[in-house]
């Protein structure tokens, strides 16, 4: 195939204590790392290792947000991808608006693969690539842990509740990555430097004519309960009484 | 007036645990009307046992030879057929229904409201987000169609004293053939299973290897647990995938769950907040898994471990 195109969220970095505002309008994230959605690095990766083994010639990165979001897809050239395409926008948009996105720049683009991260570590959703092959019309290998391609089809192995679910599907299609697809290489300080020259092309969602779908709207943030605070005993003997004390044992 | 229309999942011959929860969390909408949709080759023993639910007015059936498995996107279009006079499309928030639900919702041009653990009304609800860091209240336009996924953990699930009719129903959807089951690798293992266990005993990395896990099954198998683990342990090898505990693996509600060399992290332990009792056991007295835990046992897992096993 020609093309593979990867989606790359920007969001706060995994290690973050994520707090909320005091007034519970949102969650702090001012002053807070930022970075590459892990799924999303791990799909990235899956369509580097595609490439390098003869199977695509080009990787196209796309990422949906404001300008800072560049710094997420510099990485993303610098990782290997070959392009980037970042639609720019200052408002928070759903994962039905991001799928119709995804799909104006396929259009546009006409790649044989799309790889996307089963779901984006912010708002936990898991939407964008189911919807995004819904629309598309297209197949949807959700939580993937291998993908063998094989001409124009390809063969899916999926992690689900049972164990490991395969499926073939026709390409074009979607493929969410899940956290054994594969592990992300590290970037490089020369590659860092290689991928400023990549090309890193603007769209303004404006110039896009994308229809917004009905929002679902957060009206209000809070801590999650807290586990009130427990014991701790000495030896073995100790915790059988604990367990024994609340009929666990 | 609300109806809500849950999308059942099963493996062919008996109906999974979470439809019970999802019945159970629609319950919670003043008013509903709650109806249960069965896909599958031969829907029979599901939907009598869809039928009995508490709280199910009408059990719907759909039954094609493509139905046999759960393909995504083979159900989708069915559903949306099926879904035309529901204000509501429920499903659970297992690897079932988050594979299908959101492409249920693209169809329908609407947003998926994911992970419901509380319900405030018919469109409005809480959310964890942020591996359970904060909890938000969302809500969905009153005039569209309202497709969400249910939490499993957060629910008990509905009794079983009911005694719904049962209809069959054929739709006018296009089928596509362009996605193909191949088939699914299960584990064969005589535990209970993780997600509906009372009792759980998790490893993590400081198990070391598979051979190691065995200290595990022992207790496990003692006291008629189910067995779970960290990603650290999957990624490692030690154990299969489908054991995972976790933002990304399995969320889980057992009375008991014992943590062994696990150090809690958020995304571990947004997997077991609901549980009734956490124990921990971790040579590491500052791990956070202290902090979460109802039981705290200081020490080393390779002499702890026996010793309990022995002697529970
Ligand atoms: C995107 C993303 C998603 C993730 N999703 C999940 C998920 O769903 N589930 C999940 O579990 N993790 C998940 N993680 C990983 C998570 O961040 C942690 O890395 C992981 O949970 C750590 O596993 P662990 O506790 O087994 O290992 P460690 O953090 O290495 O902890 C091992 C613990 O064992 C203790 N120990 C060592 N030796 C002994 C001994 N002899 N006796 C007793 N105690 C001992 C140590 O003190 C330590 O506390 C995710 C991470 C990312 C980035």
């Amino acid at each position: 195939m020609e093309k593979i195109l990867v989606g790359l969220k920007r969001v706060v970095d995994y290690n973050v204590r994520v707090r909320v505002k005091s007034d519970g309008s949102g969650v702090e994230t001012a002053g807070v790392k930022m970075s590459i959605n892990p799924f999303d690095e791990i799909a990235l990766e899956e369509a580097l290792q595609i490439k390098e083994r003869g199977d695509a010639s080009e990787v196209i990165v796309l990422s949906i947000g404001t300008s800072e979001s560049q710094q997420q897809l510099r990485t993303g050239l610098a990782m290997g991808a070959d392009r980037a395409i970042l639609v720019t926008t200052d408002d928070e948009l759903d994962p039905l608006t991001r799928a119709r996105i995804f799909l104006e720049v396929i259009n546009r683009e006409q790649p044989g693969l799309v790889v996307l991260g089963k779901q984006a570590i912010d708002e936990d959703n898991s939407q964008t690539g189911q919807m995004l092959a819904a629309i598309w019309g297209r197949p949807q290998a959700t939580f993937a842990s291998e993908v063998k391609l094989d001409g124009d089809t390809a063969t899916v192995t999926r992690e689900v509740d049972a164990g490991l679910e395969t499926i073939e599907i026709d390409l074009p299609a979607v493929v969410t990555a899940d956290l054994r697809l594969n592990e992300p290489r590290y970037v490089k300080l020369p590659d860092i430097m290689k991928a400023k020259k990549k090309p890193l092309e603007e769209l303004p969602l404006s110039d896009l004519a994308i229809e917004g779908a009905p929002a679902i709207s957060s009206t209000a943030y809070e801590p999650p309960a807290v586990r009130e605070k427990g014991i701790m005993v000495e030896d073995v003997p100790a915790l059988i009484g604990a367990l024994k004390d609340k009929g666990l044992a | 007036m609300t109806k809500i229309l849950i999308i059942a999942e099963h493996d062919g011959s008996s109906m999974n645990p979470s439809t019970a929860k999802c019945v159970t969390c629609a319950s919670g909408i003043d008013g509903a009307t709650i109806d249960v949709l069965v896909l599958a080759a031969d829907a029979g023993a599901v939907a009598a046992e869809a039928a009995k639910l508490n709280g199910v007015s009408r059990v719907v059936t759909i039954e094609r030879d493509e139905n046999a498995q759960p393909v995504a996107a083979i159900l989708a279009p069915q559903i949306v057929a099926a879904a035309a006079d529901y204000t509501h499309v429920f499903g659970p928030s297992t690897t079932f229904g988050k594979d299908v639900m959101p492409r249920v919702a693209a169809l329908l041009g609407v947003n998926q409201v994911s992970d419901i653990m509380a319900v405030n009304g018919s469109h409005t609800f809480h959310r964890p987000i942020y591996a359970g860091s904060a909890v938000v209240t969302v809500q969905a336009p009153a005039g569209a169609k309202l497709v969400a996924t249910v939490r499993t953990a957060s629910y008990q699930s509905a009794a079983n004293d009911g005694s719904a009719a049962i209809e069959a129903l054929t739709v006018d959807a296009e089928i596509p053939t362009h996605t193909r089951f191949v088939g699914v690798e299960v584990s064969e293992s005589d535990r209970p299973d993780l997600q509906t266990a009372a009792k759980v005993v998790s490893g993590g990395r400081a198990l070391a290897s598979e051979e190691n896990f065995d200290l595990v099954y022992a207790l496990a198998d003692k006291i008629g647990a189910a067995v779970g683990a960290t990603r650290a342990a999957v990624d490692a090898g030690y154990i299969a995938s489908e054991t995972q505990v976790g933002q990304t693996g399995k969320i889980i509600a057992p009375e008991l769950y014992i943590a062994v060399g696990i150090s809690g992290a958020i995304q571990h332990l947004t997997g077991i907040k609901d549980a009734g009792t956490i124990v921990a056991i971790n040579k590491d007295e500052e791990a956070p898994i202290f902090e979460v835990a109802d039981i705290g046992l200081v020490g080393d897992l390779f002499t702890v471990l026996p010793e309990l096993t022995e002697n529970l």
